[in-house]
């Protein structure tokens, strides 16, 4: 995933055409103009197997999931199942006992500040995250030690947008009961080197969560081989839909972390005394789930693992090259985040002209881009910057896409000077 | 294309460019904070009120065009303008800025702050446009920011 310089005729084993068949929302035309779709880190598009998978279901399984003996519930139970079976395969979980359905990564995140934070964290513990996380891995932790006495400890990043190792070594302490990471950074593009940090982690005994929201549709993931004690992410950040996230948790752990929600589902027995805990991963699934969506994220995920994240990761690498070097010859434009490691994300300012103002004159050229704080105001506050523009690329995309991008860009230039 | 041309007219450029009013205003006695949380535009405004007049005012911050242009028109409508005057005109800006775009807006009550109607055509844009509006009302029924002492 490093940069490299843009080759005159980049060849990438993905076949890009094909990818992009599979996408109805690509085609189509924006304010008269073929849509450069560049806002991949806000949410992706979905491709035909998922919106086929959502309507399968409505149209032929409706039913609620675990509770009736009949045909519809059956079916509608083994595909929500075979879609947990998915998530599982795709993290390389131990076990479905680990995958969690949750309604987004924040919901993640809220559970385990909400379950495990209350239950471990005690006055005067730290809880250490980075300059770069999403404000979802900021607020929870916030809260959670507001609750709890806790303190929330930031560890910094340099001026290319990476976490400065030395720094964090020295927050890193056996006061750290959970460290708290982004392991792609929406904002920046960085990819943080999760691995050293959780071994780190573990030789001052603190829990590992780690906000995978952004990493799942650039790299594969592998959660037995990392070992974080929870790993995060988001549906719809994965070619999936919106309202449907997952944790995965340490089956130990979750074992014995209580639960955070309670209703139906999610125990085994009631009464008026006292309920027993259902068996994992539903303790921590209470209510009727998001069927419908989890059923469609299985589908994302499949068909993510059918082209592979080589055939990915070559051809974001190129377009990540092609983007950078383009970018970089327009004149007044700075990209902000230069990390050693980087994905396919590139933010940047433009002189004094503002984002905002980028992305509305852009939108118009048919380019969608992301301008604003990106949910991350404290990176912009480290940068000393209001906001940046955001071209985020994907499978789909192509070295046509960043060359619309590039000349719309000389359009802002024409009209704002 | 022509709706840009109406968003980023030469005189939003202009003002853009060279906001008037800009800066601080030691002997104001009134102010408040804007803030657009979507686009990160920060403004503060501040206000010299006398009696029922407003004879002094000025802005400091950060923002897109359209803010910080509509900021400078802003205080230049509404500078030796009464309290009320001022938030009659607030009124009909804001009447303008909600006008469908397939109906007339009524120039004539908003003078040269028309310019601004093209924020119509940008839905994600009249929050930008209104930001500094906002912010007015919020320092007319703000405290008087009290005296200093030395
Ligand atoms: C790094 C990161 N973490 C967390 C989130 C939150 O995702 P969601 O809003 O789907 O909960 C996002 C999405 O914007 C993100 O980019």
């Amino acid at each position: 995933m490093t940069p490299h310089a843009a080759s005159a005729s980049p060849a990438s084993p993905l076949d890009v055409v094909a990818v992009r068949d599979q996408f109805p929302a690509l085609h189509q035309l924006v304010h008269g103009k073929p849509l450069a779709y560049l806002d991949n880190a806000a949410t992706t598009q979905k491709p035909q197997v998922v919106l086929d998978a959502l309507r399968n279901y409505y149209e032929r399984d409706n039913a609620n999931v675990h509770r009736g003996v009949h045909a519809l519930s059956e079916r509608a139970t083994a595909s929500y199942e075979s879609a947990r079976r998915s998530v599982q395969r795709f993290l390389n979980a131990r076990s479905e006992r680990e995958i969690i359905f949750t309604r987004n990564a924040t919901e993640s995140i809220n559970l385990v500040a909400r379950a495990w934070g209350d239950w471990q964290l005690r006055p005067g513990d730290e809880v250490l995250i980075t300059a770069m996380e999403h404000h979802s891995n900021i607020v929870p932790w916030q809260m959670a030690c507001a609750r709890t006495g806790a303190i929330l400890k930031v560890a910094p990043i340099d001026d290319r947008g990476d976490v400065i190792l030395e720094e964090f070594a020295t927050l890193l302490t056996p006061r750290t009961k959970m460290l708290a990471v982004v392991h792609l950074s929406n904002a920046l593009g960085t990819i943080n080197p999760i691995e050293d940090m959780i071994a780190a982690a573990r030789r001052v005994g603190a829990t590992v969560l780690i906000d995978g929201s952004q990493a799942a549709y650039h790299m594969a993931v592998d959660v037995q081989a990392l070992d974080p004690d929870f790993y995060v992410l988001t549906g719809h950040k994965v070619y999936g839909p919106t309202g449907i996230g997952v944790l995965y948790g340490r089956e130990s752990l979750l074992q014995a972390c209580p639960p955070f929600l309670g209703g139906g589902d999610m125990i085994s027995s009631v009464t008026f005394e006292k309920s027993e805990w259902n068996e994992l991963p539903y303790k921590f699934e209470a209510g009727t789930p998001n069927i419908a969506d989890a059923i469609g994220l299985g589908a994302a995920i499949e068909f993510v693992r059918g082209i592979g994240f080589d055939a990915i990761g070559a051809h974001e690498s190129m377009l990540l090259a092609y983007a950078t070097a383009r970018l970089s010859s327009v004149p007044g434009l700075t990209i902000i985040g230069t990390a050693r490691r980087k994905a396919s994300v590139v933010s940047f300012v433009m002189d004094d002209l503002h984002p905002h103002d980028i992305g509305t004159i852009v939108d118009r050229e048919g380019v969608a881009i992301r301008t604003g704080h990106h949910c991350a105001q404290p990176v912009m506050d480290r940068f000393g910057i209001p906001a940046t523009a955001r071209a985020s690329l994907a499978m789909y995309n192509t070295t046509d896409d960043i060359d619309a991008l590039v000349v719309a860009l000389d359009r802002v230039r024409q009209l704002l000077g | 294309m022509q709706d840009l041309n109406d968003l980023y007219q030469e005189v939003i450029l202009d003002h853009n460019r060279r906001p008037r009013n800009y800066g601080p205003l030691p002997d104001a006695t009134q102010s408040a904070k804007g803030h657009n949380p979507l686009c990160g535009d920060k403004l503060t405004l501040l206000l010299k009120v006398e009696g029922d007049r407003i004879t002094g005012i000025s802005f400091e911050g950060s923002g897109c065009a359209i803010s910080k242009s509509s900021a400078s028109l802003m205080t230049d409508a509404v500078k030796g303008h009464t309290i009320d005057e001022a938030t009659a005109l607030f009124d009909k800006f804001h009447r303008m800025v909600t006008t469908p775009i397939d109906q007339p807006v009524d120039e004539e009550a908003v003078g040269k702050l028309a310019v601004l109607a093209g924020v119509r055509e940008f839905p994600a844009r009249v929050k930008c446009a209104s930001l500094a509006w906002h912010t007015l009302k919020a320092a007319l029924t703000n405290a008087p920011i009290p005296a200093k002492t030395e």
